[in-house]
């Protein structure tokens, strides 16, 4: 559309935008977050959804209780490998678009639980994370930043061509295979399609 | 509360049957503890909650212990020949003393505000043998904390009314807190790695490690 005649209706009183901003403007603005909490980031969170932190002006204090009417997923805590498989379980019972905010040191990598034998290293093992969030607790400030810069990857979405999002595509996944619990560890012990081990270079 | 070698010849005239010892604890402070036989514990801690001048009411705690297998060396003189004659030479003998679990119960008494005393039972083994009586049907603050160490360590307590994994998941096989226990290598921990750490680091990443 011809910019002049944008700026000749906005004149008017009338706005012109695109469908798709229309449509990314919406749901950016409407996350609903699942609200569970696995460790003391839960907490953080809690007060992040509360009166001083007000998650209600990013319009998303909606939590709900129930996976089917949630489209945030937010990984507050420890993850520990008895708990992942139920992690990814209720990942899947959510309708898309959904997303994923893995919040503190122990949902991004174990954190300082890292050496425990019973701790998920990383919730990005058996999810697609779009946003991490350091932090041990991360302040609810820092949660804020990361639903903001998740309103950012949802307002940049393309609604056609090849690098449209997961929940327009017909090829990509909706659901992610549920680990097990085998005899000595998670099986398998991550989804070799989501994540891979880093490539370190060490020093002799 | 009474001095443990006194409990200890009380109890031992009561049970004649029962095993006891005192282990000393060197640190100053801590309670000296009593090892009494996986046969009569149960019996001994009924004592010890029921005896008017005990009255040990509480379960504080309830702990567990490994101790591996470990080698004893042993200087013993004997006799051997040697260019006709016989003389008398030191040997080293080596020998193996078998190692077990053990489970390390804290009482003490609200009404007469007296403990801690410790009492300590022995498995057999650690492999197969590693049975040891309950106290759930005494205390049930037991209950739990003898689940973790049933989860932890592989203690089986005969008697205890649910014993089911406490932390980890049913069909998990190990014993994590064992000290022969070997975690699933599924992380990478430190930017510059030494020691155990660094040989981990070289079976991840063999070639950098070779190449410097």
């Amino acid at each position: 559309m011809d910019q002049a005649l944008i700026s000749e209706l906005k004149r008017q009183g009338v706005i012109t935008i695109g469908l798709e901003t229309l449509y990314n403007w919406g749901r950016s603005n409407s996350i609903w977050p699942l609200g569970f909490g696995l460790a003391c980031c839960a907490i953080e969170m809690i007060a992040a959804s509360m009166a001083r932190f007000d998650l209600a002006r990013f319009g998303a204090e909606v939590f709900r209780p129930s996976p089917r009417q949630a489209d945030l997923m937010i990984v507050a805590g420890t993850v520990t490998k008895k708990m992942a498989p139920q992690v990814v379980r209720l990942y899947n019972q959510m309708p898309e678009p959904k997303y994923v905010i893995a919040m503190g040191a122990c949902a991004i990598s174990g954190g300082p639980f890292k050496q425990g034998y019973n701790v998920l290293k990383g919730v990005d093992r058996f999810l697609p994370v779009d946003v991490h969030i350091p932090g041990c607790p991360p302040r609810p400030e820092a949660l804020i930043h990361a639903l903001m810069t998740l309103q950012r990857i949802i307002s940049g979405q393309k609604l056609t061509g090849p690098d449209r999002p997961r929940h327009l595509r017909t090829d990509a996944p909706a659901e992610y295979p549920v680990p097990t619990h085998g005899a000595h560890d998670l099986e398998p012990a991550r989804n070799s399609s989501l994540w891979r081990p880093l490539k370190i270079t060490r020093e002799a | 509360m009474e001095t443990l070698p006194q409990l200890k010849t009380r109890l031992a005239a009561a049970f004649p049957k029962a095993r006891l010892e005192i282990v000393p604890n060197g640190s100053p402070g801590n309670p000296d503890s009593l090892w009494v036989d996986a046969a009569s514990g149960l019996k001994v801690a009924g004592f010890l909650k029921n005896d008017a001048a005990l009255q040990l009411d509480f379960l504080s705690n309830v702990t567990g212990l490994d101790w591996l297998d470990k080698t004893v060396t042993e200087k013993v003189r004997v006799k051997r020949e040697f260019k006709g004659q016989e003389i008398e030479v030191d040997e080293i003998l080596e020998k193996i003393v078998p190692g077990y679990l053990e489970v390390v119960y804290h009482f003490y008494s609200t009404p007469l505000r007296h403990g801690p005393l410790v009492l300590r039972m022995r498995t057999e083994n650690r492999t197969d043998r590693t049975h040891l009586p309950s106290l759930v049907p005494l205390y049930r603050s037991a209950e739990f904390q003898e689940r973790e160490i049933y989860d932890l360590y592989g203690v089986i307590f005969d008697g205890h009314p649910d014993l089911r994994r406490l932390l980890m998941w049913e069909g998990f096989a190990d014993h994590p807190m064992r000290k022969d226990y070997c975690e699933p290598d599924d992380y990478e921990y430190e930017p510059t790695p030494h020691g155990a750490l660094l040989e981990k680091a070289r079976r991840h990443y063999p070639r950098e490690a070779a190449h410097g």
